[in-house]
């Protein structure tokens, strides 16, 4: 049976939720949005009830740990093609199975989960690293992102840790949505007119006026910093792949 | 801000960065609601420099003045350099600047003496103590311990820093004594005993009373020069291991020499010895946390590293009687000093083998550089057949593929 759900991670979850209660037997699922019908396929929609989402999360979390249950939501948020599935099949073995398997690195299941909770880890890693921010007129450290998955949800947390007492936006501006922390909370927010947004370097009419000072002398440091008789590009690239250059200030070019 | 102020931080930053350390982890301070901050595990690379190292804290001279005239070192007062001096404010003003966008973890403060040790170092703490107490910054903050500073000032430096480090810089007094004539290694020595003391008895304190203040809690580190003078890798690693057991160092950084320095007491190096140096880590790494002792991997019959090959390669190629280690069955620490497993695999095998009996293609999966680990393993797949070769065989196996690739994994250790 080909499943469909709302494109959510609870929804998935209620999947799994009806999957067991109906005990079907699921050939493919994917989000609604996704999913092209055919004459010869027909698809089941599942309704998302947070309820049973719970309930499911719970079990993972019994069965195996919390730590697992946030790998899994980890992995819905890289955009793979077949993450929904894949995710489907580990839950499945974690509850079929009389012992926690979510270690199993034998497993290719397991195996690719872990993979991909890696991939993820540093890509949510890198952003830690090179979100540089602005500060504009208003007093907000404003930074652009594009990263590789859909990893904004879960950055939050470590930049607020950082800096509980400035206010930020984190924007990624691919997927047009946003996070903006007002001293008090964090919000997602997106903006119907985003065109500014997108620009990486704001224009000095809205930077606060000691800005392009910070972004000069950051660059200085950083080309002083460099020994040239060390130079290695192999070495540096293999930790700043070109794609992550253009969140870098120091390594523009005009200023 | 002005242009004075990024002529200085130029001059002050290119004179700090042959101090190689650059880490900011180790350390655990949590932020307060309205600090700025923290630092905890560990820290982050905000940026790589083109030779490949990580860029993640200020990290600065207070100032290049210096009284003393130590032949390996760029500040030196014979040295013919533009010298400059940060005020105490602007110093905060960068670390503040910087840290509120993200660019570093934290502040790295070194200084060449001025006038006098205590001067100097009233200085640096001054700086640490009005960044934590009137900024509230809670990222992280490396002090250089001035040798020959009051206990006092040692002390109070820190209840402000991270990290504290005095520098032996040269793997000798022998040679500290040609090279720097007014250092001995007393001198070091003295600070960094009254720190390895103080840092063990704040955290028996912390053990007992849980808010009792934190003193350096991610330690005391030291540099060792490499290649400057002529100790061997047997005396350079039996110092850091000393250095690690006796004064509880949390890391050693081992620097190449950089042939900038033109005083006839400096050696007429061609070239840093990157590869040298990169072995040195390895060899350390290997100490800290695999379990290595010392004379495993340096002796009388093998003073140096051997350049071509990692060191737990060799090892394994010096030991064949410890080998083949069965995969399924072996304990964890014995897993660990088979060439191509790392940490990671070693940790996914002793997990994964709890469900089955794994086979060569489950290493694989796993992460295992098998190309290397063939050699020294045996698994549910009963072939032997890479088994029993002669050393020499397999180290001409190891030497073909990666040749060129020693020189580009300088921290990336082993697979
Ligand atoms: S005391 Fe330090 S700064 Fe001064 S010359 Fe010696 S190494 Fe350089």
């Amino acid at each position: 049976m080909i499943l469909t759900y709302d494109g959510t991670f609870s929804g998935l979850l209620s999947v799994v939720f009806e999957v067991y209660r109906l005990k079907i037997t699921v050939s493919k699922i994917v989000p609604e949005d996704e999913w092209q019908s055919n004459f010869f396929d027909q698809a089941t929609y599942v309704e998302t009830d947070s309820a049973w989402a719970d309930r499911v999360r719970k079990g993972i979390e019994k069965k195996a740990s919390k730590k697992i249950a946030n790998t899994l939501y980890q992995c819905f948020l890289s955009e793979q093609a077949d993450i929904s599935m894949l995710l489907f099949n580990f839950i499945q073995k974690l509850f079929d199975s009389p012992s926690d398997i979510s270690d199993n690195y034998g497993d290719d299941t397991v195996l690719r989960i872990h993979q991909i909770k890696k991939k993820i880890g540093r890509e949510v890693h890198r952003m830690h690293a090179f979100v540089r921010f602005q500060r504009t007129k208003d007093d907000i450290y404003y930074a652009v992102i594009e990263p590789d998955f859909n990893v904004l949800p879960l950055l939050p947390k470590h930049f607020l840790d950082r800096y509980p007492a400035q206010k930020w936006l984190l924007y990624d501006s691919q997927r047009r949505y946003g996070v903006y922390y007002d001293l008090h909370k964090t919000t997602f927010i997106t903006f119907e007119d985003d065109e500014r947004l997108q620009y990486r370097q704001l224009n000095e009419s809205v930077l606060d006026q000691s800005e392009p000072e910070y972004q000069i002398l950051w660059k200085s440091y950083f080309d002083s910093v460099n020994i040239p008789e060390r130079r290695n590009m192999k070495l540096h690239l293999q930790h700043v792949p070109k794609r992550y250059w253009k969140y870098l200030s120091e390594k523009r070019q005009q200023f | 801000m002005n242009q004075r102020v990024k002529e200085k931080l130029e001059i002050l930053s290119d004179a700090a960065k042959y101090d190689v350390s650059c880490s900011s982890s180790g350390s655990n301070r949590k932020n307060t609601k309205d600090g700025l901050g923290n630092s905890s595990g560990m820290g982050i690379c905000h940026s790589y420099t083109e030779d490949g190292r990580c860029v993640s804290l200020l990290k600065i001279l207070l100032t290049n003045h210096c009284i003393f005239d130590c032949a390996y070192c760029v500040s030196r007062r014979s040295n013919d350099v533009k010298r400059a001096a940060f005020t105490v404010q602007e110093v905060v003003d960068l670390t503040i600047n910087f840290y509120r966008r993200n660019y570093i973890e934290g502040l790295f403060l070194s200084s060449g003496i001025f006038k006098n040790p205590d001067y100097t170092m009233e200085r640096l703490v001054r700086i640490a103590k009005e960044l934590r107490t009137q900024h509230k910054f809670n990222g992280y903050i490396h002090l250089k311990a001035i040798p020959g500073a009051s206990d006092e000032l040692i002390h109070e430096a820190g209840l402000y820093a991270d990290r504290l480090s005095v520098n032996l810089e040269i793997p000798s007094e022998m040679s500290l004594k040609k090279v720097a004539p007014e250092k001995n290694y007393g001198d070091v020595y003295k600070p960094m005993n009254y720190l390895a003391e103080t840092i063990t008895g704040f955290k028996e304190e912390q053990k007992a009373i849980r808010r009792a203040p934190k003193f350096a809690p991610g330690g005391q580190s030291t540099q060792l020069v490499i290649g400057a003078t002529p100790e061997k890798d047997l005396q350079v690693l039996n110092l850091a291991n000393d250095l690690y057991k006796k004064q509880n160092l949390k890391r050693v950084y081992y620097s190449g020499y950089v042939p900038i320095s033109s005083d006839e007491r400096m050696p007429a190096l061609k070239q840093t010895p990157v590869v040298r140096e990169n072995r040195l880590y390895q060899a350390d790494w290997l100490m800290r946390f695999y379990g290595f002792g010392v004379d495993e991997i340096v002796n009388d019959h093998h003073p140096e590293l051997d350049l071509e090959l990692d060191p737990k390669a060799a090892y394994a190629l010096r030991n064949p009687e410890r080998f083949p280690v069965d995969i399924n069955h072996a304990d964890y620490e014995v897993i660990l000093r088979v060439p191509g497993i790392g940490v990671r695999s070693a940790k996914k095998i002793v997990a994964a083998r709890k469900h089955g009996k794994l086979r060569m293609e489950h290493l694989k999966k796993i992460g295992v550089v098998l190309k290397r680990a063939k050699y020294f393993i045996t698994c549910l797949d009963k072939d032997f057949i890479f088994l029993g070769k002669q050393p020499e065989l397999i180290r001409q196996a190891f030497l073909q593929p990666t040749r060129s690739k020693v020189a580009a994994n300088q921290l990336n250790l082993f697979a």
